[in-house]
């Protein structure tokens, strides 16, 4: 490491900030730019598995909201990718690199959604998985990324309520809703229990030796369980892990997930891959006219 | 082009910058402005600008301690100190 | 007002809405993608508002009368019943005539002697106020493009045929009552 990039180590470490316009380490840039670029790409996929649903929700109320919801996710990562274009990589070339399937996304959103007991599981679960990765990017040392987390965490918020409200709503109802819930629960466990990556030790993880985010994978999952566990126990529901369990210590004990399964997934090989990546061609193909027509020099 | 969007959360607050989105016009930037900052009714105003009427300064030269117009120029206590000690002594005389 | 001729305005709002948000997530430009839905999201808005007068009427809830009636029951032009994803200068042309279309509905109905049926216009008429702005501003873009106009020629019959349905209608409501039916009488 130069002299200037420890500098630059030593202030990002005491919890200094940057914009895009600082200098940057070489290895800061493109790893912090990989980092946002996911980000972004699972935003946008994480689109396709709900947006089914949206034709197929049944109330006025359960429509809106999870339009609503699915809008925000588009909305997000309309935000990541400018993000990503100010430090150097336009938008047309992050979504040719996740259609090519050269850049990744998110393992849970290359699982399919089977029923309306997905659609309260992810709104709840998943998302709250997710916000709280979200939440250790709040104090990221690139500015710009950290300053759109906090919009994108204030609008998650809403997201998990209503997905505990559709969750509640079923065990509130017939023994077939409790059924719809718990089989999607046991669908999903595993790959929530993968969803925060493999216990590399943070100091270990260049995301969090560079502050890219505060938190290591392992402390993310702990937090994941200590907040939800308790959570799916209250209503009656079962975890299909039989180790699951909080020790005396706080820490929580589970089956070591599938880390080949997750690595299998991510690099492009998950049940909807192929099918989720080719909707996105297909229809980025259909519309190239449309960007040309209206991203042209103005009249 | 990229349009700077600043928003006003509630009235007589600063607007602050808020982020940016692509459009090929204005009003094209104010419609995806008013969308994704506005929304919610998160935002009472906001202000679309194209991003090339945005100029930053971001190097000031202060290198003659310019202290005369800041409050740190004004360690007033030691000779407040001194102002009532001698004051006190006059009317003890 | 008749709470059948109320039905008419629903379900054209309803019926719209539900295929305006089959764009949620696959729009042209991510911009738009969050623009347009929002457009979905109060069309199914203004549908419940009027759906929730027409119940009062009916002895029945908004989502009973959006859900539970029969495909052939629906009161909604043939405009709004195509499925037109992935047609972006359809779509556009479709929400340029039927803002067009709507905004004299509207009018009208903000003269209405019923209180309740002009107040909810009114409000209505001034969300619309951004949906009409959309469309000028997307016709503007496109209207040089021979297939927007060719869409538009395509399309504007279709305004005036009531209550003859295609199939399309009878599709899309096996997909929307899809879940609510699966468990009867269940709430979600």
């Amino acid at each position: 490491m130069t002299p200037r990039e420890q500098e630059f180590l030593d202030y990002v470490q005491s919890g200094g900030q940057v914009e895009t316009d600082d200098w940057l380490p070489e290895d800061y840039r493109a790893k912090l730019i990989k980092f946002i670029e996911m980000h972004g790409n699972s935003e946008l996929m994480g689109v396709l598995p709900e947006r089914e649903w949206i034709l197929r929700a049944p109330t006025l109320q359960r429509k809106l909201a999870l339009t609503a919801k699915v809008q925000d996710e588009v909305g997000h990562s309309q935000l990541i990718y400018r993000v990503v274009e100010d430090l150097g990589k336009p938008r047309e070339q992050c979504l040719d690199d996740l259609i090519s399937g050269k850049s990744k996304f998110h393992n849970v959103f290359h699982y399919p959604t089977k029923t309306w007991g997905d659609v309260g599981v992810i709104a709840w679960l998943v998302d709250a998985a997710a916000i709280i990765s979200q939440k250790a990017l709040l104090k990221c040392s690139y500015a710009p990324y950290a300053r759109i987390m906090k919009k994108i965490c204030w609008e998650e918020s809403f997201h998990i309520l209503h997905g505990r409200d559709v969750i509640l709503t079923m065990m509130l109802g017939t023994d077939e809703q409790r059924e719809l819930v718990q089989e999607a629960l046991d669908r999903w466990w595993g790959p929530l229990m993968q969803f925060h990556g493999n216990p590399i030790p943070r100091e270990d993880d260049p995301m969090y030796v560079w502050r890219i985010k505060s938190q290591g994978n392992e402390e993310a999952r702990q937090q994941f369980l200590d907040g939800y566990v308790p959570q799916i126990w209250e209503l009656g529901l079962t975890v299909p892990d039989p180790k699951l369990r909080k020790r005396d210590d706080g820490v929580w004990e589970y089956t070591e997930p599938d880390w080949d399964e997750l690595k299998h997934v991510v690099t492009g090989h998950g049940p909807k891959t192929a099918e989720r990546l080719e909707l996105r061609r297909a229809t980025r193909e259909e519309n190239a006219w449309v960007r040309r027509a209206v991203l042209a020099e103005a009249a | 082009m990229i349009y700077e969007v600043f928003r006003q959360e509630r009235k007589g607050q600063a607007f602050a910058h808020a982020g940016s989105v692509e459009a090929p016009n204005e009003e094209f930037a104010e419609a995806y402005a008013r969308e994704q900052y506005g929304r919610r009714g998160e935002s009472t105003a906001l202000w679309v600008v194209p991003r090339e009427a945005v100029h930053e300064i971001d190097d000031f030269a202060d290198e003659l301690q310019k202290n005369y117009h800041r409050v740190d120029g004004y360690p007033l206590k030691e000779k407040l100190g001194k102002a009532r000690e001698r004051a006190e002594a006059a009317r003890a005389r | 007002m008749s709470a059948q001729k109320l039905l008419e305005l629903a379900d054209d709002e309803l019926i719209l809405g539900w295929r305006n948000s089959e764009w949620t997530g696959i729009a042209p430009l991510l911009e738009e993608d969050v623009a347009f839905s929002s457009i979905a999201q109060n069309e199914i808005g203004h549908a419940r508002a009027w759906y929730e007068l027409a119940a009062r009427e009916l002895g029945t809830t908004a989502d009973e009368l959006a859900f539970d009636r029969r495909p052939d029951e629906y009161r909604c032009s043939r405009l709004v019943e195509l499925r037109l994803v992935p047609d972006w200068a359809a779509t556009i042309a479709r929400h340029h005539l039927y803002e067009t279309a709507d905004e004299k509905r509207i009018a009208a109905l903000k003269q209405s002697d019923d209180p309740e049926i002009a107040g909810l216009a009114a409000k209505i008429d001034r969300e619309e106020a951004y949906h009409r702005m959309h469309a000028q501003m997307w016709f503007d873009r496109l209207q040089d493009e021979p297939r927007f106009q060719a869409a538009l020629e395509d399309l504007r019959p279709l305004l005036d045929i009531r209550d003859e349905h295609t199939p399309k209608l009878a599709e899309l409501w096996e997909e929307m009552t899809m879940v609510r039916r699966s468990v009867a009488g269940a709430t979600w």
